[in-house]
């Protein structure tokens, strides 16, 4: 058993990108996962594993030098809250359309614009749907405890370098400022030079060797031709996500009538919710999405032959529910499939689910 | 004495770096990119430092840098340049790595990315070709067209209330305290581009030996954009250009000793 | 056993490391634990509080509207947390600065002078630790031992020469705790 702490989840970011040999950060301010930052240049992890920590300019540089660094193969993040990650939209499309591994954490806060600090899932189109220009995808994880941060920094590399293929830790203030008992992982090494070179010298610009040709990091193709069988690469990997990563987790759903769906903190609400539901007597189970890009479609297809509803539970005005609609509709298009959800940083209490759902789907 | 004798090796008086591809140039005749271009990649031969040199292309006419010199390369987005060099750099302390931007892209949307990469003295090398246009898209204002001076977003020449001055970001860049070696040259007749030569070779020499930022800035033309042949671009720079932006070294040393930036308690 | 607690007041009183001095007690005896604070400008300066369960079972919700037990330390959380209490829970409260004390018949309340009790020890900052041992007092739902552990996994180890003093805080809090309304 790992080292056990009571740590809150941006401090366990930090921690986890330490131990499993991360070579670099770089990062920028912003409220409410500034944490991540502060935590990793108080453990001066260069002293220790060689890691390399930067504060810079602005989310736009932080998110070019993640590019930089990724490109020469290292194992590189970043960290931010939806407004900053809004402005690394560009530099997130690039190293998509440039087929480079790197680790995003968004600690979501309320939008639009400057919105609040308050958490918030509002950012679940721009994270699963692409976000920035172009055809791409995220793989997209969203852990609904510390424990998950900790676990998802590990995971999110590995998807990331099994795909060549940005992911992406989608939180919230939440369960970024939360303190739960965690149990760390233990330390990987950094990769070497020459596991760099050996694994991954078919297209890492780190320096050219005798005995291959010179490697080009880019996205920019002018034949489009070429731009659309590079297109056609990306949506095949897209694909294989699809069949090899999705990633759930069900709660009491064996014998539900009705199923909550909720990710993230919001499941956590739920899973209050369905005790309260069925402490009345009502048969609620709730589906938990961990990997929201690739989304959990089979499941929910599965489910909407058996059940009565759906309900999903959002910090935002409904984004979500659209994918279960879709995945409902797969099997049956006339289950009906609802959304509850709070907005601007309010986080909806499992009350409020219990009620939404007796009115939306019980009593309709 | 025919052909043959004249191709023999003991009369080689110039060649091609081996360091430069087989690709055709994409650059218009007369353009100082392919210059440069050739110049850097002579200094990378010099120094036998291709093994451990990155090179990061911008957006602009030299985002296709990457085509042309036998190196590793990154293509950054409009004006990250900087950034991505500092990524590269930071993770990978042994590596050489340089930037090759233009006057768009590293004087109007890269200027916070430039400013801090070099204020932090990051330990990387910056190629700035000023041609005082942007070539790619078309010939429109760049940051450093001159007052007066015609593109296509200036139809009746830059005009100071409308478009505001030019800007001399070498100047301001050779305030920043990371730097170690800030210049300015040109590469338009063969003295000046051996003078050219010796300016990135010494800049690439500071990287090799971690003196912080070099930054040299040539001079460039433009003939396609403004809409000159080859020789009279030339004129006109000389004319036009060299007198707002005069050559020479700005700072040649290294970054600043730190103890004049510390807090006093 | 699930105990819900809420801790409110002023930004400084040590409200978000009384908790987390709580948590880790928690965690020393082997229970589930969750910590929530507010957070943002409303930390500065400002009202502070934090959201604390201690359970044998997993924690689902960490995010709570009524509690088992708050912990109130300024008259502005009074008046936002003494109706989340449930009934039949607990209200504690330190005196100083509370203009409208509580006035709930159905919970039980108690009060600390845990300002007055700090000075007295000569060390104003140990005020959130004399009002955790009041609480311990009237909850002891963590055992003394896990206090301590929780106070060592939880101060910075520059810091662990102060554990005696915090732990006789701890105990002046637990011997003057006064009850004013018990059900």
């Amino acid at each position: 058993m790992g080292e056990l702490r009571l740590m809150k989840g941006n401090e366990v970011i930090a921690e986890a990108a330490i131990r499993c040999g991360c070579d670099g950060y770089f990062g920028y301010p912003i409220t409410p996962q500034s944490e991540v930052m502060e935590t990793l240049m108080d453990r001066e992890p260069w002293d220790e594993t060689g890691m390399v920590v930067l504060q810079a300019e602005s989310e736009v540089a932080s998110i070019n030098m993640v590019y930089g660094a990724a490109g020469s193969g290292k194992k590189v993040m970043t960290s931010s809250s939806s407004p900053g990650i809004s402005l690394m939209a560009e530099g997130i499309s690039y190293i998509a359309g440039a087929e480079l591994p790197c680790l995003i954490v968004n600690v979501q806060r309320g939008g639009p614009g400057l919105g609040t600090i308050q958490p918030s899932q509002a950012d679940y189109f721009q994270s699963t749907k692409g976000g920035g220009h172009g055809d791409y995808r995220l793989i997209v994880l969203a852990p609904s405890s510390v424990q998950e941060m900790n676990d998802f920094v590990d995971l999110g590399f590995e998807l990331a370098y099994k795909y060549r293929n940005p992911a992406m830790i989608l939180t919230d203030g939440a369960i970024g400022q939360m303190m739960e008992k965690v149990e760390l992982s233990d330390y990987k090494p950094r990769m070497t030079a020459e596991e760099i070179e050996a694994k991954y010298g078919s297209w890492a610009t780190n320096g050219k060797k005798a005995n291959r040709e010179y490697n080009v990091i880019t996205s920019l193709e002018m034949d489009s031709a070429k731009m659309e069988s590079n297109n056609r690469r990306f949506q095949e990997k897209y694909k294989q996500m699809e069949e090899e990563e999705v990633r759930y987790e069900m709660f009491q759903c064996e014998d539900a009538e009705y199923i909550l769906v909720a990710f993230g903190s919001s499941a956590r609400i739920c899973q209050k919710s369905v005790d309260l539901a069925r402490a009345k007597g009502l048969k609620v189970g709730l589906l938990r999405p961990i990997t929201l890009y690739p989304f959990p479609k089979k499941p929910i297809a599965e489910l909407a032959t058996k059940v009565k509803g759906f309900l999903t539970v959002e910090m935002n005005a409904g984004q979500m529910v659209e994918d279960v609609k879709l995945a409902a509709g797969c099997s049956n298009s006339s289950v009906p499939v609802e959304y509850f959800g709070r907005m601007g940083g309010i986080i909806p209490t499992p009350g409020e689910v219990v009620e939404a759902l007796e009115q939306k789907l019980i009593e309709a | 004495m025919d052909i043959k004798d004249i191709i023999k090796p003991e009369n080689l008086v110039y060649e091609k770096p081996k360091l430069l591809t087989d690709k055709t140039m994409h650059y218009c005749p007369g353009c100082t990119h392919g210059v440069v271009h050739r110049l850097v990649a002579e200094v990378i031969e010099d120094l036998n430092i291709q093994e451990k040199t990155i090179g990061v292309s911008p957006v602009g006419c030299s985002v296709f840098a990457y085509n042309y010199i036998d190196i590793d390369w990154q293509e950054a987005a409009h004006g990250r340049a900087p950034a991505v060099a500092t990524g590269i750099a930071r993770v990978n302390e042994d590596k050489v790595v340089f930037t090759y931007q233009g006057d768009g892209d590293l004087a109007s949307i890269g200027t916070a990315e430039i400013m801090h990469a070099c204020n932090r003295g990051e330990n990387i090398v910056v190629i700035f070709i000023n041609n005082a246009i942007y070539g790619m898209t078309g010939g429109q204002m760049a940051p450093t067209t001159l007052l007066g001076q015609v593109t296509a977003t200036t139809p009746c020449g830059r005009d100071l209330d409308r478009n505001g001055y030019p800007l001399k970001i070498t100047e301001l860049i050779a305030q920043l305290p990371g730097t170690a070696y800030v210049t300015r040259q040109s590469a338009h007749t063969p003295a000046t581009a051996r003078k050219c030569r010796k300016a990135i070779k010494k800049a690439f020499q500071n990287a090799l030996d971690k003196k912080g930022t070099s930054f040299v800035e040539v001079v460039s033309t433009c003939n396609s954009g403004w809409r000159l042949n080859p020789v009279d671009a030339n004129k006109w720079m000389e004319e036009n250009m060299f007198p707002f932006f005069p050559m020479g070294d700005m700072k040649d040393g290294e970054r600043d000793a730190p103890d004049a930036y510390f807090k006093k308690n | 056993m699930t105990e819900e607690i809420i801790i409110a007041g002023f930004g400084g009183q040590g409200v978000l490391s009384m908790g987390k001095i709580l948590a880790y007690s928690g965690v020393m005896q082997d229970q589930e634990v969750t910590w929530f604070p507010s957070y943002g400008p409303e930390m500065r300066g400002g009202t502070a509080n934090v959201s604390v369960i201690i359970s044998d079972t997993r924690i689902s919700s960490p995010i709570l509207h009524e509690f088992d037990t708050a912990i109130i330390l300024n008259q502005q959380s009074m008046d936002k947390f003494e109706k989340t209490v449930k009934p039949g829970g607990v209200l504690l409260y330190d005196p100083n600065g509370i203009v409208n004390p509580p006035s709930r018949k159905d919970i039980n309340i108690y009060k600390i002078e845990g300002t007055k009790i700090a000075a007295d020890l000569g060390n104003v900052k140990t005020f959130n630790m004399v009002v955790l041992g009041a609480y311990l007092k009237a909850k002891p739902i963590v055992a003394m031992e896990s206090i301590r552990k929780g106070l060592e996994k939880s101060l910075p180890e520059r810091h662990h020469k102060l554990i005696p003093l915090n732990l006789e805080a701890i105990q002046a809090g637990q011997e003057k705790l006064e009850a004013v309304n018990e059900i």
